[in-house]
């Protein structure tokens, strides 16, 4: 009866890094306004926020992963979170759903711009602006798509296999084969995001001052983050695997973190496709 | 059932001496900063939407004061109360704050936080048999990322929003390049973020949501007998999911357009001011059916209780509510008839906004039917019901006008909109929150509040509101445009009406606070079920109000049982 708790889910103590997390998103965001702004103590700000904010998450999955490890995490508990983080991932499919939107929106309905010498001129509404609607703008030279984007291709699809690697040795009990795994997965996703910084930093064309820029910086960066975030993620399963997590029946820790790779996966085949290659088609392509 | 645990008349303050049973409480602190009780948490929801509320209703005072007569009458004297100097810049830049301001306040910090975080975190999981949400923790932060939002919007009232002065006069929408071109200052940087902070607190809370009702129905308990308001809050989950990541997006792209030199929206070298438009509305169009569908939900429930029978057409008000929910997202271009969308698209979304109409038939009918032939008792929560559903109908259909897109053409940001979604919201999302306020009032509480302050609440809200909203009909008709503090004479008479109308819904409003303070101060005890036989849900099953940690264990839905009556057969 009262005081007994005859069910299997997860009822949680107080807690106070929910307050906390909410407070540093708060000072996140009003440092980033300063910031912005540059107003007096941005850098202050800013840096409290993003402490907090690290703190928080740091000390929220460290509470997850010991409830877990203290077999708080029944079959149904386990379920709730497979849920959470199916539809964390539809949310984030929405989130870039945005940043497509902007693309094609450029990609298929361009304005007469030119691009010379770095300088965006519109030549909206007088003669001769037939000439210049294109897309990519004129003026702008493309990256070429087979060269290192094609190679950042492959390398996500080979850690895609790779996290499948590590997620079989996982299931048949072979811890080794699941560290090899995850180290390989690991090492890639550094590779791609060392690739994207490279290829950022050679690029023909700078961050914003056309369509074509905003929306290929904008759209692959937040890709590129999300790369971040995951093998962040992937790096916490791999400490937890040499610290003796998961087995063979409960790992959903890892499972996540390979739904999530698999997922900035699959927007990467579709920045490749619309950005890379179908967005640059025709274009003059960057000699390097 | 282990539900019925020793009823607290005074639930704050007392933490200490219960030892280890249901209803053991944390310390003050820990209870309302550090919570993990769905409770809890959606008790404070309640209080900031509230909190909110008043403030957004306050603003909307000092406009309909502004607007009570032709010319510029107050705006110089709030600017200088705010420590501006008055002029004709200033003063119609403090406008647009106000405006913003209200609507914003309104939407994202009254009408969401009541409807989803305050009813929807006490009764989803009491109503499925559930003893919390499924992610306490998140939950509680869901809550605290909506409050720094609000701080968020608060902050940017301070600060510089443009050369005419502070705080960001953008408009709920943050239209570019208002936003972006003609706004330097960081007040509208903060009002973006305010909607990051709340938009990211929403998603937390709908990915809660929709795993609780998934995964934490009592054993027994179908889809297809969960309760209406329950699944009214899957569907609005749902849009929330996914409609809100849209909406980051597209101020995320307003604030590099601000800041880091992008041209998403900036026309003048190539960007296009119109996808901002498409990018919000893909958002704000769901928004509103965010905003109304808890309520259809509410509805339904105290419909039903009232008429002491179950719901007309039950699996028909369920998919309604999906199928608005589906055809929700496929017509937000009706918000942007004027922007020179081509015939073709125009005539597309008139047919499917049209079409949002037939589901939304079916809910309207649906509530008359259950309440034909039923014994009805006009309780308050019915009485604000059955405005509701006839206030949300005048919305509707005034609805079922601005959807055509060659009317729109003349009445596109006029005064006929501002009273059309008015009717929707101001009717029908308050009307169902102060109904759902007093059908669970009682249960959160413990104590009954005075249903002759109630209906004296009900008779005298309803005259002001109308009195406010329904001569700007006329004025839209007139061709009076939003969002002008100053107009001709010609629309002077409506105006006044109007403004007087805001006065009898301010008073009204106090009649409801001197209701919460006669609940808690003289008001009885309620009883577990105080409505009778009509309320069949499972929180009526409870204590009022419930303890702390209800059902430890799971009541069980008889395979037999109907959809609508969920107690447990020996009760």
């Amino acid at each position: 009866m009262a005081g007994t708790k005859n069910h299997d889910y997860h009822i949680l103590e107080p807690d106070i890094w929910p307050l906390i997390g909410s407070i540093s998103a708060l000072t996140f965001t009003t440092g980033m306004v300063f910031y912005m702004n540059e107003m007096a103590n941005a850098h202050l700000v800013l840096g409290l926020g993003i402490a907090g904010l690290i703190a928080t998450f740091f000390s929220w999955f460290a509470n997850i992963v010991r409830e877990a490890e203290g077999g708080d995490h029944t079959p149904v508990v386990q379920l709730h979170m497979r849920y959470g983080m199916i539809l964390f991932i539809a949310s984030e499919v929405m989130f870039f759903v945005g940043w497509f939107w902007s693309w094609f929106d450029f990609s298929l309905f361009p304005q007469p711009i030119e691009i010379i010498d770095g300088q965006t001129i519109s030549m909206f509404g007088e003669s001769g602006a037939a000439a210049i609607t294109q897309f990519p703008h004129k003026g702008i030279e493309v990256l070429d798509a087979f060269d290192l984007p094609l190679l950042n291709t492959l390398i996500l699809l080979c850690s895609g296999t790779t996290v499948t690697w590590a997620h079989h040795s996982l299931i048949h009990g072979d811890r080794e084969g699941l560290k090899k795994g995850l180290w390989a997965t690991i090492l890639l996703g550094l590779v791609f995001t060392a690739v994207q910084a490279y290829e950022y930093d050679h690029a023909p064309f700078a961050f914003g001052g056309n369509p074509y820029s905003s929306a290929f910086y904008m759209a692959t960066g937040f890709h590129g983050f999300h790369v971040l975030v995951g093998t962040i993620f992937l790096i916490v399963c791999l400490f937890r695997t040499y610290k003796g997590h998961f087995t063979p029946r409960q790992h959903f820790g890892f499972e996540a973190a390979a739904w999530y790779w698999h997922f900035v996966d699959v927007v990467w085949l579709f920045l490749f496709v619309a950005i890379y290659v179908w967005g640059g088609w025709g274009a003059p392509v960057y000699a390097g | 059932m282990a539900t019925t645990a020793e009823t607290l008349p005074i639930p704050e303050g007392q933490s200490a001496d219960h030892g280890h049973d249901a209803d053991h409480k944390p310390g003050f602190f820990a209870r309302w900063f550090m919570s993990t009780n769905h409770k809890d948490i959606g008790t404070l929801y309640l209080i900031f939407a509230i909190f909110a509320g008043i403030i957004g209703g306050a603003i909307s005072g000092i406009m309909r004061m502004e607007l009570a007569a032709p010319g510029i009458q107050y705006l110089g004297w709030w600017v200088d109360f705010m420590g501006g100097e008055a002029s004709f810049d200033a003063n119609l830049h403090m406008w647009n704050v106000l405006i913003t301001a209200h609507g914003l306040i309104m939407v994202f910090f009254m009408v969401m936080p009541a409807m989803i975080g305050g009813f929807g975190n006490w009764f989803v999981p009491l109503m499925i048999g559930a003893p919390d949400m499924a992610f306490p923790r998140m939950n509680n932060i869901s809550f605290w990322l909506t409050v720094a939002g609000f701080m968020s919007l608060m902050f940017s009232m301070f600060v510089p929003g443009s050369a005419a002065g502070l705080g960001a006069g953008t408009g709920w929408t943050v239209y570019a390049p208002l936003s972006t071109t003609y706004a330097n200052g960081p007040a509208v940087d903060f009002a973006i973020f305010s909607l990051h902070l709340a938009g990211a607190g929403s998603i937390l809370g709908a990915t809660n949501f929709i795993t609780t009702i998934f995964n934490m129905r009592a054993p027994g308990m179908t889809l297809h007998k969960m309760p209406l308001f329950v699944w009214s809050v899957l569907v609005t989950a749902f849009l929330l999911l996914l409609a809100l990541p849209v909406l980051a997006a597209a101020i995320t792209m307003l604030l590099t357009d601000r800041n880091f030199d992008t041209t998403f929206f900036d026309g003048s070298r190539g960007g296009d001011p119109v996808l901002y438009q498409h990018l919000f509305w893909f958002f704000g169009h769901p928004e509103v059916y965010i905003m109304i569908l808890p309520g259809f939900g509410m509805v339904s429930q105290i419909v039903a209780t009232f008429s002491r029978k179950p719901v007309f057409g039950y699996l028909g008000m369920a998919y309604a509510m999906v199928a608005i929910g589906v055809v929700g997202f496929i017509v937000w271009a009706h918000h942007m008839y004027t922007v020179g969308l081509d015939v073709n698209t125009k005539m597309y979304f008139t047919a499917a906004t049209m079409v949002i109409a037939v589901p939304t038939g079916v809910k309207i009918f649906s509530w008359i039917a259950t309440m034909w032939g039923g014994s009805l008792e006009f309780k308050s929560p019915l009485v604000w019901s059955l405005g509701f559903i006839f206030l949300f109908t005048v919305g509707g259909v005034t609805g079922v006008v601005l959807a055509n897109g060659g009317i729109d053409d003349n009445l596109h940001d006029t005064y006929y909109v501002v009273a059309h979604f008015h009717y929707v919201l101001s009717m029908g999302a308050v009307f169902s929150l102060f109904a759902g306020f007093y059908y669970w009032f009682p249960k959160m509480s413990g104590r009954m509040h005075s249903e002759f302050l109630s209906h004296l609440h009900f008779w005298t809200f309803f005259v002001g509101v109308n009195v406010i909203f329904f001569p700007q009909h006329f004025l839209g008709i007139q061709g009076m445009p939003r969002r002008y503090p100053d107009y001709t004479a010609a629309y002077e008479y409506w105006n006044q009406i109007s403004s007087m109308g805001y006065m009898i819904m301010a008073g009204s409003m106090l009649i409801f606070f001197v209701n919460l303070i006669y609940a808690y101060t003289m008001g009885k005890k309620a009883a577990d079920n105080p409505w009778g036989e009509g309320a069949t849900t499972l929180e009526w099953t409870l204590s009022s109000p419930p303890p702390f940690h209800q059902f430890e264990t799971l009541p069980v839905i008889d395979d037999n049982a109907d959809y609508h009556d969920h107690r447990p057969a020996s009760a």
